[in-house]
C-alpha cells in the first residue's frame, strides 16, 4: 500500500525539539560538570522510575506524530488518490481500536451496549432490550463465558509481559558484562542484588510493569473495549492514547516557544541593567497583569476565525486542528514565559557582580559574549528545573483550557476533550464514568511522573539540596 | 572539675558507605578564667569540634565517641531539651559573622531579652535593666537595644551577638574565627573586649582562630590543630618561644613579615590532606621535613616534651634525622627594572562618586564619593600597597584604573598613554597591558570552563591573531609558569584547592602579557602555608617579567613583606604614601598609626583605642572624629596632602 508522509506543523516542531534534546544530551555527555548532576539524576530510583514512564509516554506521542496519508484504492490508469484523513503510525498500529466502532456508550469490557434499543428477535418478536456489541466480545458465542475469557487472555498477556521483560533483563545484564566486564550470570546476579545498581533496578521494575501492560491491552484491546466507549462508540482506550500526543505537544512546545523569550530577555534584563532592564521588566509586569485565561481565549478565538476564513489554506482536517494546536501553545508560551524570566533576571544580577565576569570584562569580552560564554552557562541549571516543573503544569491547563472551551480543537482528541464530553453525561442514571476515569488515569501517570522526575532533577541540580558546586 | 574536660571526641560523618572522621580523637582542658586558642587551618576540624561541644553538628555528622564535661557535667549524655538550658546558658558561642547569626528582624534588645528570659527567667523591667547592663559591658550605648542589626556597623554587630551571648551567663564562651569577617582596627577592639570580659567574668574562652598572632595575643594555652587531631599543645609563651612539632614551625616559618623583605618565604610541601584520606602513622609525613622510617608506619602519640607542652611527634623520644637545610630552590634576586622612560602608572586627581537616586524619577540627590582624587604613582618592576579599611575606595580605585566603573574626573595614564579617552578598539588593546587578580578564588573563576578555556579567554579576546595551536602552547606554558601541571587545562576549577585556583587567576591575567597587575587582597582568602606559596609566586614572577603590582591588602604584615611603596587610603583618599619600609617604621599620619598598632602581635594593650568610624563625616578631615590628636583645625579644614621628608601625608599635624 503507497501512502504520502505528511508533515503537520507540530510534527515539525516536535521533531526541531527532538533534535535539540538529542544535541543537549551530546553536548552533557562531553561536559563533565554538566554530567554529574544527570549521575545524581540517573542514581535516584524515583527519578529513573519517572523517566521511563516518561519514555513509554514519549514514544507513543512520537509513534503518533508520524503522519500519513493512505492512498485509495485507484481505479487503473488512474493517478493515484490519497485519502483525505490523516493517521498516525499508532493509528496503523492500533488499527482495529479505531476502526471498531459501536453505536454509542458502552461499559469497559462490556459486551453489550449501554442503552436499550428495539431489539427484533429471530422469531420476529420485538423486545427491548441492550443490544449485543457489534465488536466488544463479538468473538464470544455465550456472554457469559466473558470472565474466563478475559482471566484467560490476562493470563496469556501477562505471560507475553513477563517474557519481554526477561529478554529485557537479560539484554542489560548482558550491557553490564560488556561494560563492567565479567561473564553475563555474574553481571545478571549483580544486576539483581548490587546495592549501587538499584536505580537501574528499579527502571527495569519499571520496564517489566509497563510491558506486563502492553501484553494486557495487546491480548484484550482487540477484543474488548478496555476502557469502555464514549459517546459516539470510540473506544475510549484508543481516545485516550492519541490524547497523550496532545498533552504532551502542549507540555513540551509551549516550553520551546517560550524557551527564547525568556532566556534572552531575563538575561539580557540582569546583565544591562538600567533602561533595557526597565523595559523588560515594564513589557513582563504587564504581560503578568493580564489574566492569561482571557489572552489565551482571545487569541484562541482569533486563531479559529483566522482559520474559517481561510479553508484554502488547508487541504486536511487535521491540519486545521493542528494549526490551532500549534497556535494554542504559541499563546500558552508567550503568557508563561514571565516566571522565567523574571528567575533568570534575578540570578544575573547576582551573577554580574562575581569576579569571573569582571575579570571577562577586563579583557575586553563583548557583553553578548560574556552572556553566552559566563552567564548562559551559569543559570542553566535553573532553566532545567523551571521547564520540567512547567510541564506537567502545561499538561493539565491543556485540560483547563479544553473543558472551558478555547483549548485544542473538538475534533482533536485531548484528555480536556475528553472530559468535557463526560461531563454532561456524568448526571446520567447510571453513571457513564469511564471517560472521565480514563482521562484522570492516563493524565495522572503522566503529571505525576513528570513532577516526580523534576523533583529528582531539582534534588540533583540545586546547590543547596546536598550537590556540590 | 572545674570548666571543660574533653576526652577523645571522634566526629564522624558517612559517605559513600565510609565513615569518615574529620575530628578524631581530640582531647582538650580548659579552666575557668582560662582562654585556649584552637589553631589550625582551614579544614583541619576547629570549627567541628567547637560545634560537636555545642551539640550543633551538622546534618549527617555525628559524636561518635568521646566525653565532654563541663563542671562536671556529661554534655554529650544530656537529654535534648536540658541540652537546650546548656546551650545559650553555660555553654555559649559567637560565631564569625554577626550578620549572620543575629536575626535581622528583632532589635538587639529584644534578642538580648530572648536569652534573658530563657536562661535567667527574667522578664520587664528586670530584664530590660540586664539588657542594658550588657550593653554596657560589651562598650555599647544603652539606646542600641532599640536598634535593628542592620542599623549597626560590623563591630557593634559582632558586641551586640557577645552582649546576647553574655545573657546566660555562661561559664564558657566559644569564639569561633570571631574577628576574621572585621577590619583590624576593630578587630582590637573585640579581641580587647573578649579578653576583659573572659577575665572579669571568670569564663573560660575557647578561641578559634587561624592566625598566629591572634592566638598570641589571647591564649593562655594554645591547641595546633591537624588532619583532625592535636598535634601540639602548649602554654602560650612556650610555644611562641620553642615550637616543637614540624607543622607548628612551619606555620612559623611561611609567615610573611616586614622583617623578612626579600626573604624567600618557606612552604610547606604538598596540601592538607582531604578528608577521607587513610593515614598510616604520622598524619604529617609526607609534609614533614624530617620525616623518616618511623613517621610512616607508627602515629605518634601526643608525647611530653616540656613542661605543659606536648607534641604528637617522634621527634619527642627519637632523634630523627635533622631537617635537610632549607634547599630552597635559588631564584634570581629580583632585577632592578628601572623606569626608562617615566612611570608605567600614573593616576592623577581620579575621583570615583557613586550618584544617590531618590523618588520614582531616581533624581540625583547626592554623591558617594567612593574615590575622592587620588593621585599615584607606580614604577615599572615595583610593587605598591594600596591599604585601609574595608569600604575605604581601595577596589573602586582598582577598577577604576582597569575601566570597569567609569571615573568622574582625573586622568590615569599607563606606559604614557592617557586611558580616559580611550574608547572601543582602543581601549581593548591596552585591557593587555593592565589586569587583575581578585581575591576569591572560587569566584573568580567560572564553575562551568575548563581551566584551559579560561586562560584562552583573555588571548581570545586580545590577541585574536594567535592560531589554535598557539594559543594552547601558550595555556600550557602559563600553567608550567604558575606551577601547576599541563594536565590541569582539561580540568574544571571545582578539582582545584583554594591555592591552585589562585595560580589559575593569575595564570589568566598574565595570559596577554600585561605590564601592570592589579592584586586585590589575593591571599586573604587563603591559608598562611598557601598564602606563602601565591606571595613566593608572585614575587618571582616580578622578578622574571619584571611586572608592576597594585598590590591592595589589609593585611599589614604581607605589605611589609612585598611592597616597595605604600600608599594608605582613608575615605577615598590616600592620606599618606611612601616607601614601605620607612613608612611602617615611621608612620606620620595618625591612621596608618591606629593601623599598624591595631594589627595583632604585639599584646592587646599596646593596641590603639579608637572609636569606630563614625557613618558619616561631616566638614574637615575625614578621620577627625577618630583621631587621638585632633586639633580645632582638623574640625575645620581639610587638609592638603603634603610632601615630608620622604612620603606624601595628608594631615594638619605636618
Amino acid at each position: 500500500m503507497s501512502f504520502q508522509i505528511e508533515i503537520l506543523w507540530s510534527d515539525a516542531l516536535l521533531f526541531l525539539l527532538l533534535a535539540a534534546v538529542a544535541g543537549f544530551v551530546l553536548h552533557v555527555r562531553r561536559h563533565e560538570h554538566l554530567r554529574a548532576p544527570w549521575g545524581r539524576v540517573a542514581g535516584s530510583r524515583m527519578g529513573m522510575a519517572a523517566m521511563v514512564v516518561l519514555a513509554a509516554y514519549m514514544a507513543i506521542g512520537v509513534l503518533d506524530s508520524l503522519h500519513y496519508r493512505p492512498a485509495l484504492p485507484a481505479e487503473p490508469g488512474q493517478p493515484v488518490q490519497y485519502s483525505n484523513e490523516v493517521l498516525s503510525v499508532l493509528d496503523a498500529l492500533a488499527g482495529p481500536l479505531r476502526t471498531q466502532v459501536e453505536k454509542t456508550y458502552s461499559e469497559p469490557f462490556a459486551t453489550h451496549l449501554y442503552a436499550k434499543e428495539n431489539l427484533q428477535l429471530p422469531d420476529g418478536r420485538q423486545v427491548r432490550d441492550y443490544p449485543r456489541l457489534r465488536y466488544g466480545g463479538a468473538h464470544l458465542e455465550d456472554p457469559d463465558r466473558k470472565a474466563a475469557d478475559i482471566a484467560r487472555r490476562a493470563a496469556v498477556g501477562t505471560g507475553w509481559g513477563l517474557g519481554l521483560a526477561a529478554v529485557v533483563w537479560g539484554l542489560a545484564a548482558a550491557l553490564l558484562a560488556r561494560r563492567r566486564g565479567g561473564g553475563w550470570g555474574q553481571a545478571a546476579g549483580r544486576l539483581v542484588r548490587a546495592p549501587e545498581l538499584a536505580a537501574a533496578r528499579t527502571a527495569l521494575y519499571t520496564v517489566a510493569l509497563l510491558l506486563v501492560l502492553l501484553g494486557l491491552a495487546l491480548q484484550l484491546a482487540t477484543h474488548y473495549h478496555i476502557l469502555g466507549t464514549d459517546k459516539v462508540g470510540q473506544d475510549v482506550f484508543y481516545l485516550s492514547l492519541k490524547s497523550i500526543r496532545t498533552g504532551l505537544l502542549i507540555g513540551t512546545l509551549t516550553t520551546l516557544i517560550m524557551l527564547p523569550f525568556a532566556l534572552f530577555l531575563g538575561v539580557a534584563a540582569g546583565y544591562y541593567g538600567g533602561r533595557v532592564d526597565d523595559v523588560i521588566q515594564y513589557l513582563y509586569t504587564t504581560l503578568n497583569s493580564i489574566p492569561g485565561v482571557l489572552l489565551i481565549a482571545a487569541a484562541v478565538l482569533v486563531a479559529q476565525v483566522y482559520i474559517e476564513t481561510h479553508p484554502e489554506l488547508f487541504d486536511t482536517a487535521a491540519a486545521r486542528s493542528d494549526l490551532r494546536l500549534v497556535f494554542l501553545c504559541g499563546i500558552l508560551g508567550v503568557t508563561t514565559w514571565t516566571g522565567l524570566a523574571r528567575l533568570l533576571r534575578a540570578e544575573t544580577l547576582k551573577l554580574r557582580e562575581q569576579e569571573y565576569i569582571q575579570a571577562a570584562q577586563a579583557f575586553g569580552v563583548s557583553g553578548l559574549r560574556i552572556l553566552s560564554r559566563h552567564i548562559l552557562p551559569n543559570v542553566g541549571h535553573l532553566v532545567l528545573i523551571t521547564v520540567v516543573i512547567d510541564f506537567s503544569g502545561l499538561v493539565l491547563a491543556e485540560a483547563v483550557l479544553s473543558y472551558v472551551g478555547v483549548g485544542v480543537d473538538p475534533v482533536t482528541a485531548s484528555w480536556g476533550n475528553m472530559i468535557n464530553g463526560a461531563r454532561l453525561e456524568l448526571a446520567r442514571e447510571p453513571i457513564v464514568w469511564w471517560q472521565l476515569a480514563a482521562a484522570f488515569l492516563f493524565m495522572f501517570v503522566l503529571v505525576l511522573s513528570a513532577n516526580l522526575f523534576a523533583d529528582s532533577v531539582r534534588e540533583a541540580f540545586d546547590p543547596r539540596a546536598g550537590g556540590r558546586r | 572539675m572545674k570548666g571543660l574536660e574533653l576526652r577523645d571526641l571522634r566526629v564522624e560523618i558517612a559517605a559513600g558507605g565510609r565513615r569518615l572522621a574529620p575530628v578524631d580523637g581530640v582531647s582538650l582542658e580548659i579552666a575557668p578564667r582560662e582562654c585556649l586558642a584552637l589553631l589550625g587551618e582551614s579544614g583541619c576540624g576547629k570549627s567541628l569540634t567547637a560545634l560537636a561541644l555545642m551539640r550543633l553538628l551538622p546534618d549527617g555528622l555525628t559524636v561518635a565517641a568521646g566525653e565532654a564535661r563541663l563542671d562536671g557535667t556529661d554534655l554529650f549524655a544530656l537529654p535534648e531539651r536540658q541540652m537546650q538550658a546548656v546551650r545559650g546558658g553555660r555553654l555559649a558561642m559567637v560565631f564569625q559573622e554577626p550578620m549572620l547569626s543575629l536575626n535581622p528582624v528583632l532589635t538587639v534588645g529584644a534578642q538580648i531579652a530572648e536569652t534573658l528570659a530563657v536562661h535567667r527567667q527574667l522578664k520587664g523591667k528586670a530584664a530590660q535593666a540586664e539588657g542594658v547592663r550588657l550593653l554596657e559591658a560589651v562598650g555599647l550605648a544603652p539606646g542600641h537595644a532599640g536598634s535593628y542589626p542592620f542599623q549597626l556597623s560590623g563591630g557593634q554587630r559582632q558586641r551586640a551577638l557577645i552582649a546576647t551571648m553574655l545573657a546566660g551567663e555562661p561559664q564558657l564562651l566559644i569564639a569561633d574565627e570571631p574577628t576574621t569577617a572585621l577590619d583590624v582596627t576593630v578587630q582590637a577592639q573585640i579581641l580587647r573586649l573578649l579578653k576583659e570580659l573572659q577575665r572579669g567574668r571568670d569564663m573560660g574562652l575557647l578561641l578559634i582562630t587561624h592566625d598566629l598572632d591572634v592566638a598570641r595575643d589571647m591564649a593562655d594555652r594554645v591547641a595546633i590543630m591537624y588532619a583532625g587531631q592535636i598535634v601540639e599543645w602548649a602554654a602560650r609563651d612556650a610555644l611562641y618561644a620553642e615550637p616543637f612539632h614540624p607543622y607548628t614551625r612551619k606555620l612559623f616559618s611561611v609567615l610573611p613579615s616586614a622583617r623578612r623583605r626579600g626573604e624567600r618565604l618557606d612552604h610547606i610541601k604538598g596540601v592538607v590532606p582531604p578528608l577521607g584520606t587513610a593515614f598510616t602513622g604520622c598524619r604529617f609525613h609526607e609534609r614533614c621535613p624530617r620525616a623518616w622510617a618511623l613517621c610512616r608506619e607508627a602515629e605518634p602519640r601526643l608525647h611530653r616534651v616540656g613542661d605543659g607542652h606536648y607534641a604528637r611527634c617522634h621527634l619527642a623520644v627519637e632523634a630523627g634525622p635533622e631537617a635537610e637545610t632549607a634547599a630552597l630552590p635559588s631564584r634570581a634576586e629580583p632585577r632592578n627594572v628601572t623606569a626608562e622612560s617615566g612611570p608605567l602608572l600614573e593616576v592623577q586627581d581620579l575621583a570615583v562618586h557613586f550618584p544617590i537616586r531618590r523618588g520614582i524619577f531616581r533624581r540625583t540627590v547626592g554623591w558617594v564619593k567612593a574615590v575622592d582624587g587620588v593621585t599615584l604613582r607606580l614604577d615599572a618592576g615595583e610593587t605598591l600597597a594600596l591599604v585601609g579599611e574595608s569600604g575605604c575606595g581601595k577596589t573602586t580605585l582598582a577598577r577604576a584604573i582597569l575601566r570597569l566603573v567609569e571615573p568622574r574626573a582625573g586622568r590615569v595614564r599607563l606606559a604614557g598613554q592617557a586611558l580616559d579617552s580611550l574608547r572601543g578598539e582602543a581601549l581593548r588593546r591596552m585591557r593587555a597591558e593592565m589586569q587583575i587578580v581578585f581575591q576569591d578564588p572560587f569566584a573568580s573563576l567560572n564553575p562551568r570552563m575548563r581551566v584551559g578555556e579560561i586562560l584562552a579567554e583573555g588571548l581570545q579576546a586580545l590577541r585574536p591573531e594567535l592560531g589554535g595551536g598557539e594559543r594552547h602552547e601558550t595555556v600550557l606554558r602559563l600553567l608550567e609558569q604558575v606551577g601547576l601541571d599541563a594536565s590541569a587545562a582539561q580540568r574544571y576549577p571545582h578539582a582545584f584547592s583554594g591555592g591552585q585556583r589562585q595560580r589559575i587567576a593569575i595564570a589568566r591575567a598574565l595570559a596577554v602579557e600585561p605590564r601592570l597587575l592589579i592584586c586585590d587582597e589575593p591571599t586573604s582568602a587563603l591559608d598562611v602555608s598557601v598564602q606563602a606559596q601565591i606571595l613566593n609566586l608572585l614575587k618571582q614572577l616580578q622578578a622574571e617579567r619584571g611586572l608592576a603590582y597594585l598590590f591592595i591588602s589589609h593585611n599589614l604584615p604581607v605589605v611589609g613583606y612585598l611592597a616597595h611603596k605604600v600608599a594608605v587610603m582613608y575615605r577615598g583618599r590616600i592620606v599618606e604614601a611612601g616607601g614601605a619600609e620607612a613608612l611602617i617604621a615611621r608612620p606620620l599620619h595618625p591612621y596608618t598609626r591606629l593601623l599598624l598598632a591595631s594589627a595583632p602581635g604585639h599584646g592587646l594593650e599596646s593596641a590603639a583605642r579608637a572609636p569606630e568610624a563614625p557613618a558619616a563625616a561631616g566638614r574637615g578631615c575625614p578621620f577627625a572624629a577618630r583621631c587621638p590628636e585632633a586639633l580645632p583645625r582638623c574640625r575645620e579644614s581639610d587638609p592638603e596632602i603634603v610632601e615630608r621628608q620622604d612620603r606624601r601625608v595628608a594631615c594638619h599635624l605636618y
